[in-house]
């Protein structure tokens, strides 16, 4: 998969829990989920749920804890899908 | 962990403990009970000649029995050793029927999912008669210090 592609994916997946939609359109890999996004830590919780749905992969705790970035979401996904 | 033991690892104490027993609970699911004395000081003001029990308070014991009743069975050996701060992070609530002074009130929450230390749960209240009272979803995260 391609940047550009998950980007856009992630885009649909975050939009229902990013405060701040305006950063939502500017989005690329270093939008910080938190920082930019404005997405509390408890909504962000619900993006890696659906991170794993959509991508049917199975996130551990401690790659959810460096999960804070859209570049580093898009690392973890990479790797999940060519493990699998 | 037995229903007593977690009710004394609750971390809330008079005036705002707002469960009185625990009927059943297993890890998908609790229910708890709790009666709304009629001397609580809330119906002098909720309203004024006219005591009806505040929905924030409908709500706390739901969030009391479901996210901290159950987020404790679910974190057994870990709340042994130290209690956890804990936090209310959302609560969408619909409300049907009004809880008069001196009623029982029975909360029933079904975990939706317990990940990455956020507990989510569907939430039920029904009153003494039996009706449902309110219903909805709530959620709650332990915070790392």
């Amino acid at each position: 998969m391609d940047k550009e592609t998950f980007i856009e994916q992630l885009r649909e997946i975050v939009r229902p829990y990013a405060k701040n939609q305006e950063a939502l359109a500017t989005i690329d890999l270093s939008t910080d989920f938190i920082k930019d996004l404005k997405i509390n830590s408890a909504n962000l919780v619900d993006v890696i749920l659906d991170v794993e749905e959509k991508y049917d992969i199975v996130i551990q705790n401690e790659e959810m804890e460096r999960m804070l970035d859209v570049q580093a979401a898009f690392d973890i996904v990479q790797t999940k899908l060519s493990e699998k | 962990m037995t229903k007593e033991e977690i009710l004394q690892h609750l971390p809330y104490a008079p005036p705002f403990l707002f469960v009185d027993e625990l009927e059943y609970i297993d890890e998908e699911k609790v229910t708890g009970i709790f009666t709304f004395r009629a001397d609580m000081p809330c119906y002098k003001g909720h309203f004024k000649g006219h005591p009806v029990t505040p929905g924030v308070l409908l709500t706390e014991v739901m969030a009391q029995t479901g996210l901290a009743c159950l987020g404790i069975y679910l974190l057994k050996d870990e709340v042994r050793k130290q209690l956890p701060t804990v936090a209310m992070t959302a609560a969408h609530i619909d409300f049907y029927l009004p809880v008069a002074p001196g009623e029982t009130v029975k909360a029933k929450a079904t975990k939706i999912y317990f990940r990455f230390n956020k507990l989510k749960c569907r939430v039920e209240l029904y009153n003494t008669a039996g009706a449902l009272v309110c219903d909805g979803t709530i959620e709650g995260m332990i915070i790392k210090k």
